[in-house]
């Protein structure tokens, strides 16, 4: 029952990211990867017991470096994204910034 | 009131803002909001973890996350933006190996358990376990291809290795080989899972798995490949999250993986090709040299092309990956400042496979300050190309090639191109005299209206700049 209920979950995300993804401009495809690329860190939460759980020496080593490397692609996926989406002006604002 | 009933509830709220996060982002003036936003729901996601009750000691999670921290910040405060592909596979690889990290764990967890449930004689449930390693393992071997696919993707983008197709004989029986004997261990694996050898060896084929997919896969096909990886990443998320039984794993490893579905879908599509197309072009014949067009190029010097831009009243301009490589954003935004302050219009036309990354243009046009409103898809250039006096190709070449029309035969025959042939002067900024990435020659430079000028693209244009200067 517990497969199906995850089954069950993933098909609607599946439906759900397909439909929201679609309406990204073409423009902002570089910002949308990166940023979905800091999402995909999420594997961080999953690491995070593993490195702290009591499950002996092999399992903290192998989680403790799931979490570095999650980590880093979270941080630097946001942090990257961030800057680069602060790039992407309309001709106006950068016209009303320059007399401010 | 327990903990896992909150730390349920956040994930909830998490996933809510990851795709509110993704809403926003489709639009340009949103969109850095949108990334906020996703940002706060990993947040609470990971901080909402830390009160799991299997959590018992804090003191390795922080100095992971202190470590992971730094190293990512730096990453994304020093990249240039011309090497954004690069990171993007970086990433990519590495949150690949947190995954497999993630399943391996989650395997041997399953192993210790069934050695104890065989010491108390426990027989029941045994199916269910069978399934649970199966999902591990796919976590594992998804990381894994993750991985090491993203590590030559970045080598191949940085310039670190070779950027054309690696092949040697062979190469898709060794492929067949590897996946069967994936398989045959992965089988072993469910029926031994205390064998720290099988996954051994699972780790080991699906990295060379990895490497061998991506090695026969040129340079211009590199925004397909990315876009796949990044949706190998977020399937591997969710294959993570499933293994350990976590919602927002699942949700959110989809969110991605569906994300770089789509992008992969958009850039065959630019390409007129199928994936599979794509992923063996490595194997196909090399080109057919009798389809070579011969003629006379014409080179213009970059004083007289200011003659011409001088009087022009619109102008396009057609950036591809030579571009990013002279860095030549700036000058570019210069010329386009000179042009319209001279009372001329200029317009940038964008195929969506210029560049080695989806957007990756239009990436480099933002940092030059270039407004988005400029930036043109292919269809809306392609419909009024006969009203621009000139049109600017700089660093690009399969992505204005006529041949994609006119030559049957041509390995990019059929590809959707940004006609520029149509305007009335086409100028192509161009290195050398030779063929393009795909090895094609492209019969847009002997066009009655087409004018060579060689150099390097940053060179040409800031020569051009200057004669405005002295105007």
């Amino acid at each position: 029952m517990e497969t199906i209920y995850l089954l069950f979950i993933t098909v609607l995300a599946a439906f759900l990211g397909f439909e929201l993804i679609r309406k990204v401009p073409a423009t902002l495809h570089t910002p949308l990867m990166s940023g979905a690329n800091a999402i995909s860190g999420i594997t961080l939460v999953g690491a995070l017991v593993a490195a702290g759980g009591e499950d002996g020496t092999l399992t903290t080593i192998i989680g403790t470096v799931a979490v570095v490397l999650a980590t880093v692609n979270v941080v630097g996926g946001y942090m990257v994204t961030d800057r680069m989406l602060a790039m992407f002006k309309k001709k106006a604002e950068k016209k009303s910034a320059k007399d401010a | 009131m327990n903990s896992a009933i909150l730390i349920n509830a956040t994930y909830i709220v998490s996933a809510c803002l990851f795709i509110l996060g993704l809403k926003l982002l489709s639009h340009p003036s949103t969109s850095r909001k949108g990334n906020t936003v996703s940002a706060i729901g990993m947040f609470l996601a990971v901080v909402i973890t830390l009160l799991d009750k299997d959590i018992i000691s804090y003191h390795w999670i922080i100095t992971g996350i202190a470590i992971g921290g730094v190293i990512g910040a730096i990453f994304a405060k020093k990249v240039e933006m011309t090497s954004m592909p690069e990171l993007v596979s970086l990433f990519n690889g590495f949150g690949g190996l947190a995954s497999l990290a993630v399943g391996w764990i989650s395997v041997l967890t399953l192993a210790n358990q069934s050695v104890s449930e065989l010491a108390r004689g426990v027989v029941e449930g045994s199916s269910n376990q069978g399934l649970s390693l199966t999902i591990s393992n796919l976590s594992i071997i998804i990381g894994g291809i993750t991985f090491s696919g993203s590590v030559i993707a970045w080598g191949k983008l940085s310039g670190k290795m070779t950027s054309g197709a690696i092949t040697f004989a062979g190469q898709r029986w060794v492929n067949i080989a590897l996946i069967l004997a994936l398989v045959a261990v992965s089988y072993q694996l469910t029926q031994t899972p205390d064998n720290a050898n099988l996954i051994y060896s699972i780790i080991v084929l699906s990295v060379v798995l990895g490497v061998l997919s991506v090695i026969p896969i040129g340079g211009a096909d590199m925004p397909v490949v990315i876009s796949l990886l990044n949706s190998y990443s977020g399937i591997a998320a969710t294959a993570a999250g499933f293994a350990i039984g976590n919602n927002i794993l699942i949700v959110a490893g989809l969110l991605v993986g569906a994300s770089g579905i789509i992008l992969t879908n958009i850039m065959c599509k630019a390409m007129n090709r199928s994936l599979v197309n794509v992923l063996l072009s490595g194997f196909s014949k090399p080109i057919d040299t009798s389809m070579k067009v011969e003629g006379e190029l014409k080179a213009l010097s970059p004083e007289d092309a200011f003659y011409v831009l001088e009087a022009a009243q619109s102008v396009l301009v057609v950036p591809g990956y030579g571009m990013a490589v002279a860095q030549a954003q700036h000058a570019v935004k210069e010329l386009q400042e000179l042009i319209e302050s001279n009372g001329g219009e200029v317009v940038y036309g964008i195929h969506p496979v210029a560049g080695r990354m989806p957007g990756h243009m239009n990436v480099l046009l933002a940092e030059a300050d270039v407004s988005y409103d400029l930036l043109l898809e292919m269809d809306a250039v392609n419909q009024r190309m006969e009203t621009f006096d000139v049109a600017i190709v700089i660093g690009a070449n399969d992505v204005v090639n006529p041949a994609a029309k006119e030559m049957k035969g041509s390995p990019i025959y059929g590809m959707p191109v940004i006609e520029v042939e149509r305007a009335r002067t086409v100028f192509v900024l161009k290195r050398t005299a030779n063929a393009g990435f795909a090895g094609v020659d492209n019969p847009l430079f002997f066009k009655d209206n087409t004018r060579m000028i060689y150099g390097d693209a940053k060179d040409t244009l800031n020569s051009v700049i200057r004669e405005f200067g002295d105007d």
